[in-house]
């Protein structure tokens, strides 16, 4: 199944998983201290977030360390600037037709 | 073109909303036909060089716009508006799907909520346009329907105006 980053925030728990990563990598083990859901929940998440690439894995000795992918979550915010530009560009469009519709009322 | 008009676009990610707000400096009267009939909204409503082609427009409460984005290669995309509310010179909302040529809903394509409030500012008119998506990963979908090539075609010739804008509006 393929899956995007907004499949990755779309759920307040991995939103709180982002946020504790954010600050610092961590272990599932450490994260699932900051839930009151089971551990199988939280690596449930941790693998949903890291297909769609927002976090990356990385191992150090025994345990394996989870840490934000920060080019993944930059998408995000370029997918909405594009569709911000859509509407600028519309309403660019908008003011000049009405400007045409209030000189032929003059 | 007066660039002293706001515009502002804001995401809520949590409630998969987008919020636009945009004033024209037009009478309220104008600025709501131009948002409710079809010819002026062929006009406006696509992204240059993309054009709006209307086929068939009933605009009161349970009626539907349907029409095609016609694309410089001969694209075309068809989505369907359905007017779910109508408050007069005040406000209407409504719901959005992609189409074929007979209004035939995709129900593989994105399907938003929307509603646009209409307020008299003096001689200017603010609007507010709500959307919510049941996913904003279906934002994703509607970008990539095509209008990319389209959007930065329209931003380069905003680039090439720019310049000579800002000669003469200063």
């Amino acid at each position: 199944m393929r899956r995007d980053v907004f499949q990755g925030i779309a759920d307040p728990t991995r939103r709180s998983i982002i946020l504790l990563i954010a600050l610092q990598a961590m272990t599932p083990n450490a994260l699932a201290e900051h839930f009151d859901i089971s551990r199988q929940a939280v690596s449930k998440h941790l693998r949903v977030l890291t297909e769609c690439q927002l976090l990356k894995q990385s191992p150090e000795g025994r345990e394996i360390y989870y840490e934000l992918n920060v080019s993944k979550m930059k998408e995000i915010d370029k997918f909405l600037a594009e569709f911000r530009k859509i509407w600028e560009t519309r309403f660019n469009q908008l003011d000049e037709v009405l400007l045409t519709l209030k000189n032929k009322k003059k | 073109m007066n660039h002293n008009l706001t515009f502002d676009f804001s995401v809520d990610k949590e409630n998969k909303t987008i919020k636009v707000k945009r004033e024209f400096a037009a009478a309220h009267s104008l600025v709501w036909d131009a948002y409710t009939k079809s010819e002026i909204l062929d006009q406006w409503w696509a992204p240059k060089p993309w054009q709006a082609r209307t086929k068939r427009m009933d605009f009161r409460e349970g009626g539907e716009w349907l029409y095609a984005m016609t694309g410089p290669e001969g694209e075309e995309h068809w989505s369907i508006a359905r007017y779910t509310a109508v408050d007069p010179k005040n406000s209407f909302t409504g719901t959005d799907a992609f189409t074929d040529a007979s209004g035939k809903i995709n129900p593989d394509m994105p399907q938003s909520k929307w509603s646009v409030v209409f307020k008299p500012m003096g001689d200017k008119t603010l609007v507010t346009f709500t959307i919510q998506y049941p996913d904003l990963a279906q934002l994703e979908e509607t970008i990539k329907m095509g209008f990319k090539e389209g959007l930065s075609a329209a931003m380069e010739g905003l680039d090439a105006l720019l310049p000579s804008l800002k000669k003469s509006g200063q």
